[in-house]
């Protein structure tokens, strides 16, 4: 692999831009793999780079139905942040955002995080009390997280709305500085990159059919639509598909799919500082670098793999931002699309072992996965190197559904979906 | 959004006046003090999410108030039958629950179907 830098590009300038190469291989499976991860998005892409890079394992495959980041990777507003409620959620959180500080660096390929700070408005007594909770458990927690006055926050964002007289009134806000975004296609591409340069297969447009089991009842393989190719273990990170993966191992998941949808705006001039959020009224806005506004809109009430949801949907949270910013009243909505969350009953993401051997789940992260890309692929790899969760993740068990132990975070994203 | 036929308003309505009710046909265990973890966790948490067919409850909470039962297409979104609840599942001849192909599902099935439920 040929370092990316500033020599790179001014070598290139040079010859007509003929010398890049292409950023990863695209082999032809090997009978059997080590490690076979189902799902080429980030957290997979990530998890086989972290294989190779810390772990030693390179006889890694990632497949990937469709292309690289053309599931939820690509589909999310790319937003990041860390404070959390609870210590379970905080870790691993908090893990994935000290990743993205350095991941630029790490991977030679710019993820373009940019900590712009990510702010949540409080709108009534019980926002202010229950976000008060949250900037006291995240400060014994060592996560940044501060209170602002409506002033401070309108200085903060000035295109808000503050005045008393305003549809949706606010009353504060917190404020993560460390929160912001990052280019989501170049995370899929980045781990895709750094990870294929260490020896690790990335199969496109090659579908998972079925899981085969061997006498013991560990996972011998999969059956794809490029025949059957072996693994010693198996890790499923398919996003909104988990059940239906899980399903080829006859395991159950508590697990519902429903489109999560999100929608762009006609590119502006830079107008927009930071993220903002509201859960009371739904509503979140950040402004990428092409300038467009980027928003995303809830859930659908129903289980759906259609990778689209209704127009009620979008209109409600367009209301809501139309109200907090009066200036995007006459903004043009671009472009909408949907993508396939999984949900689990507590919100909270699932990283674990399964009840059959050789076979981890990384699966539930709903609506709020893109941010813990690169802390749930860091400690995913870990899972299938060491067969056990790492000490971080050790709260995402999967048998908790059984235990009771569960992670009532309500919400993997700000806005309640 | 989604045009749902009630079964008792015997009407096709807008997906606002309904409340999603989760999976169908999940029976209550009547013994829910004696019954094991294992078996509280398949009838509470585990679903099978089917990429297909699926059986599900809908409430028409801003109508008639009540709960009725849904077959629909989790590719397409297209409902396949609505019943009332405590009827059983509607054969649907030729639909295939396991088909993630399902895009649009084959005409006989609607017009039985719909046909019997209006």
């Amino acid at each position: 692999m040929r370092k990316y830098s500033i020599f790179a590009v001014a070598r290139e300038a040079m010859r007509g831009h003929k010398g890049w190469e292409a950023q990863w291989t695209s082999p032809e499976p090997r009978k059997e793999y080590d490690v076979i991860i189902v799902g080429g998005g980030g957290h997979g892409l990530g998890a086989a780079y972290y294989l190779a890079k810390e772990h030693g394992i390179t006889n890694v495959a990632v497949i990937e139905k469709g292309w690289l980041g053309g599931g939820n990777t690509g589909r999310n507003t790319t937003i990041i942040r860390s404070n959390y409620l609870y210590d379970e959620s905080m870790n691993i959180y908090e893990h994935s955002l000290k990743l993205w500080e350095g991941l630029s660096q790490d991977l030679n390929y710019n993820v373009m995080y940019s900590p712009r700070g990510v702010m949540m408005l409080s709108h009534n007594i019980n926002d202010k009390q229950s976000f008060q909770r949250h900037i006291h458990a995240n400060r014994l927690h060592g996560i940044d997280n501060e209170w602002l006055t409506p002033e401070q926050a309108k200085a903060y964002c000035p295109p808000l709305d503050i005045a008393a007289t305003a549809r949706y009134p606010i009353n504060g806000a917190t404020l993560q500085r460390r929160g912001g975004t990052a280019r989501h296609d170049a995370v899929a591409w980045g781990y895709a990159r750094a990870a294929s340069d260490r020896g690790v297969h990335v199969i496109q447009n090659c579908e998972v059919k079925g899981i085969r089991r061997g006498p013991d009842g560990s996972v011998s393989g999969v059956e794809t639509t490029k025949g059957f190719i072996g693994a010693k273990k198996i890790a499923v990170s398919a996003s909104g598909h988990n059940s239906v993966i899980m399903a080829m191992a006859d395991v159950r998941m508590p697990l519902h799919s429903t489109p999560l949808q999100a929608l762009v705006s006609e590119p502006m001039k830079p107008i927009f500082p930071c993220v903002v959020m509201s859960n009371s009224v739904h509503a979140y806005i950040s402004q990428s670098d092409k300038g467009e506004l980027v928003i995303g809109a809830g859930t659908d009430q129903y289980n759906s793999y259609s990778q689209n949801g209704g127009l009620q949907i979008v209109t409600h949270t367009l209301d809501a931002i139309c109200e907090l910013f009066p200036m995007f009243r006459r903004v043009k909505m671009m472009r909408q699309w949907g993508g396939i969350t999984d949900n689990t009953p507590d919100r909270s993401a699932i990283q674990g072992v399964t009840p059959v051997k050789n076979l981890f789940v990384n699966c539930g992260w709903g609506t709020g996965g893109f941010k813990a890309t690169p802390g749930s692929a860091h400690l995913l790899a870990h899972l299938i190197a060491k067969g056990e969760p790492h000490r971080l993740a050790a709260g995402l068990t999967l048998d908790r559904f059984r235990t009771g132990r569960l992670i009532d975070e309500a919400a993997a994203a700000a806005v309640a979906h | 959004m989604l045009l749902i036929y009630c079964p008792y308003c015997e009407e096709d309505r807008s997906e606002l006046e309904f409340r999603h009710g989760g999976d169908a046909h999940i029976v209550r265990p009547t013994n829910m003090a004696d019954i094991s973890d294992e078996e509280f966790e398949e009838f509470f948490f585990l679903r099978d999410n089917p990429k297909g067919v699926i059986y599900e409850r809908w409430r028409h909470i801003h109508g008639c108030g009540r709960f009725f039962n849904a077959a629909r297409d989790t590719v397409s979104d297209r409902f396949l039958a609505s019943y009332k609840t405590g009827e059983p599942k509607p054969a649907l001849s030729g639909a295939s629950p396991a088909s993630a192909q399902l895009a649009e599902p084959p005409a006989q099935i609607d017009e039985t179907t719909e046909g019997t439920a209006k």
